[in-house]
């Protein structure tokens, strides 16, 4: 039996859900609400989980399966289609988004609960599901930029969620402009595919590419920098990473499901997609790795210096994703997206985990007023100890070690690769060890400053959720493992009927295990030098951060690099003082012209109905004399 | 019998017509307003008489008594309405039913 005609499916019943909670989600009770946003997600896991098996034991004809839906237009010959496409890239994607969003939909049934604005979180995830299935499913650009706005929309509307706070409203304002940059480079980057190829379909496009634009020829150049524009802004690196961290105003569960699993990854879907354009235009494919490269040291950096757990956790998705984009810089195209998929799974158990934190500290966010929550929030310590774990790689027992590693060592030995990537990726790991550990330390040790309200840790459906993610952010990496340790990657293997396989230096191999040992070293010196720094003697941080020296890094960091000050000297100021220096244009007075003659006309013919009944009878006297007097002498 | 011209003859209803006229536009209370009515009426059925005699056909005749009958009836009407309006606003100085006056203010 054809399961692969059930593909729309998968992003219909997100969408079917998202109609009927906004038609009539204010009608049903709460309990209703819950199980129809969950359940649809549910529903959309459950026929992934089938698809994929039947993709895996009995693949279509070359790994790839089309599905058109109907033809959206036909203008001129160029007929883009509502068609989806399953490949295994799509299809590790659908499997993420899905699987992930269902256990942040479970966790938000609970987290969520009491807000008045509960059918309308519900609704707005579960078009954003929605839109972000659209964006990986689609056969063409077109459809995919159609899922790229409308999980830029999602953003916006679920980070300004709670719209009554001015604050959230900036943020998610803010969000939604500086992707719009990227956004507008990315539909340049359309017009000239259109223009270069007379198609957006994605494969056509990657079979004519080595044809139509061999290697260095401008076209390919403008298309793949514009490309990597929307990228770049969907995907909050350098420099249009500005937004990530505000855009925590919004929910837990959000940040969970769109600043780190999904959306955020988009940019990463897009040039992997892309990535024939991106192998003939090897300048910008060092550039995607450069971007990436400073995009991880710069918020790896500026994750040191914060003491807000959610914006901990920003800067810590804009840095792994920078890992992602060094990947795909250097050619190792499979590893970037194993590291999607991994860091899917313990970012969003970090942002859930820290959402019980909060919740249980009464929406307090700073981690230095938290404290010793160890003992009483065993799940929540132990399933944000997994997920941190994966994040800074501890070696063999978390997945995030299998992916991480896989990036470090393909930045060295990869073609594309050099001494410097490796190393810059290497300190990044170092710092993400010391920020990731900083975080646990002073959230879950040391002596407890603020009593717990509301301990969510009975509460079964957000608890289960971290307790899956958890156990995936461990097991995970066992499907990848290095290649000097066994030649078991069925992971690469399935995703080597897509991308390329990374093209090795000849005589790596043998580094690898020796990177390897070099990488374990500094994850285990940065667990025991925070150990030390905020466990043990918490006054030798204290002491450093009072020199003049140590309270400028700590600002510089702290305002991530001061990039905000600079987009805001460099672009806002300018902007807001031309706007303000002729507030009243002669241009002006032509349009309020027209108004005012408009409303004295009314006012003119307004007098005439004065509400005196003798007034009215004149008038109808003079009007027959006039008529009369037009009978007989006209 | 002294033949009267038509000119001269119609110079008598429309004196009472544009005397009614004058009345209801000038009178302020509205009892007046309605007798004024009546006497534009009242000039109205002359003119069909006039015609009647003119063109010797009963028709003229006959519609007069069709306006007195009518004249009779919007009377009825007419005092029954102003007795409500007596009661809501306790006047019959028609410059005080302003109530349908626009209301729109300079802006």
């Amino acid at each position: 039996m054809d399961v692969f005609h059930l593909l729309w499916l998968v992003p219909a019943f997100p969408l079917a859900g998202f109609l009927i909670l906004a038609l009539f989600g204010l009608r049903l009770h709460s309990r209703a609400v819950a199980w129809i946003g969950t359940g649809s997600i549910g529903l959309s896991a459950i026929l992934t989980l089938w698809i994929g098996i039947h993709f895996l034991t009995q693949p279509p004809a070359n790994y790839q399966y089309s599905l058109t839906l109907w033809t959206w237009f036909d203008i001129n010959g160029f007929a883009p289609g509502i068609a989806l496409y399953l490949d295994p890239l799509s299809l590790v994607y659908i499997f993420v988004i899905t699987f992930v969003s269902f256990f942040i939909h479970l966790y938000s049934t609970a987290f969520m609960r009491g807000d008045e604005g509960y059918v309308r979180f519900f609704a707005y995830m579960n078009l954003f599901v929605f839109s972000m299935l659209v964006l990986v499913l689609a056969n063409n650009l077109l459809l995919l930029y159609l899922g790229w706005e409308g999980v830029g929309l999602c953003s916006f509307l679920l980070i300004g969620f709670w719209y009554r706070d001015e604050v959230n409203g900036y943020a998610a304002r803010k969000a939604f402009i500086v992707t719009r940059i990227g956004d507008t480079a990315f539909i340049i980057g359309l017009f000239l595919l259109v223009k270069q190829f007379h198609t957006l379909n994605i494969q056509d496009i990657l079979q004519q590419a080595p044809v139509v634009g061999s290697a260095g020829a401008a076209a390919v150049v403008w298309i793949t920098i514009l490309l990597l524009g929307g990228a770049v802004g969907k995907s909050a690196q350098l420099p249009l990473q500005t937004w990530l961290p505000d855009a925590m105003a919004g929910p837990t569960p959000v940040s969970a499901l769109i600043h780190a699993a999904t959306m955020v990854t988009a940019g990463v879907y897009l040039i992997a997609r892309t990535h024939v354009l991106y192998s003939l235009a090897p300048a910008v494919q060092s550039l995607v790795a450069i971007i990436g490269l400073l995009t991880l040291l710069i918020a790896g950096f500026s994750a040191l210096a914060q003491h807000d757990l959610k914006r901990i956790l920003a800067y810590s998705t804009i840095s792994q994703i920078g890992y992602m984009f060094l990947a795909l810089g250097v050619g190792a195209w499979t590893a970037a997206i194993f590291h999607f998929m991994i860091h899917a799974f313990f970012k969003a158990l970090l942002f859930l985990a820290a959402g019980a934190v909060i919740m249980a500290m009464e929406e307090e966010h700073d981690i230095f007023k938290m404290g010793g929550l160890r003992k009483k929030m065993p799940i929540t310590f132990w399933t944000f100890l997994a997920g941190s774990g994966a994040l800074a790689a501890i070696p063999l027992i978390t997945a995030g070690f299998y992916s991480k590693d896989q990036i470090l060592f393909d930045a060295l030995a990869s073609t594309q690769g050099s001494f410097w990537l490796w190393l810059g990726g290497f300190v990044g790991a170092f710092i993400t060890v010391l920020y990731t550990f900083r975080m646990v330390y002073v959230t879950f040790y040391g002596e407890q400053k603020k009593p717990i309200t509301h301990n969510p840790e009975g509460e079964k459906v957000m608890m289960i959720p971290l307790i899956v993610l958890a156990v995936l952010s461990i097991i995970g990496g066992w499907i990848e493992l290095p290649h000097a340790w066994a030649h078991f990657t069925p992971f690469s293997d399935f995703l080597t009927h897509v991308l390329p396989p990374t093209n090795l230096k000849p005589g790596m191999e043998s580094q690898e295990l020796m990177l390897q040992l070099l990488t374990a070293v500094i994850v285990f010196a940065g667990i025991y030098l925070t150990w030390l720094a905020y466990v043990k003697k918490p006054a030798l941080s204290a002491s450093w951060k009072n020199t003049a020296l140590g309270r400028a890094c700590h600002d510089f960091f702290y305002k991530g690099w001061m990039f905000d000050q600079l987009y805001n000297t460099l672009f806002v100021k300018p902007v807001v003082w031309i706007s303000r220096i002729d507030p009243h244009d002669f241009i002006d007075y032509i349009y309020e012209g027209f108004g005012r003659l408009n409303v004295s006309i009314h006012a003119g013919f307004s007098r005439t109905q004065s509400g005196y009944v003798r007034w009215y009878l004149l008038c109808i006297a003079i009007g027959i004399l006039f008529i009369f007097s037009l009978i007989l002498f006209v | 019998m002294i033949t009267v011209p038509v000119s001269v003859q119609l110079l008598l209803p429309s004196v009472l017509f544009l005397i009614g006229l004058l009345g209801v536009l000038i009178r302020r209370n509205v009892i007046f307003m309605l007798m004024a009515m009546e006497i534009m009426l009242n000039a109205a059925g002359l003119v069909f008489i006039i015609g009647s005699s003119l063109w010797k056909q009963a028709d003229g005749q006959v519609m007069v008594i069709f306006i007195l009958a009518m004249a009779a009836a919007e009377v009825a009407v007419g005092l029954a309405l102003i007795l409500q309006v007596y009661q809501m606003h306790k006047t019959v100085d028609v410059d005080q039913l302003r109530e349908l006056k626009d209301e729109q203010e300079q802006g």
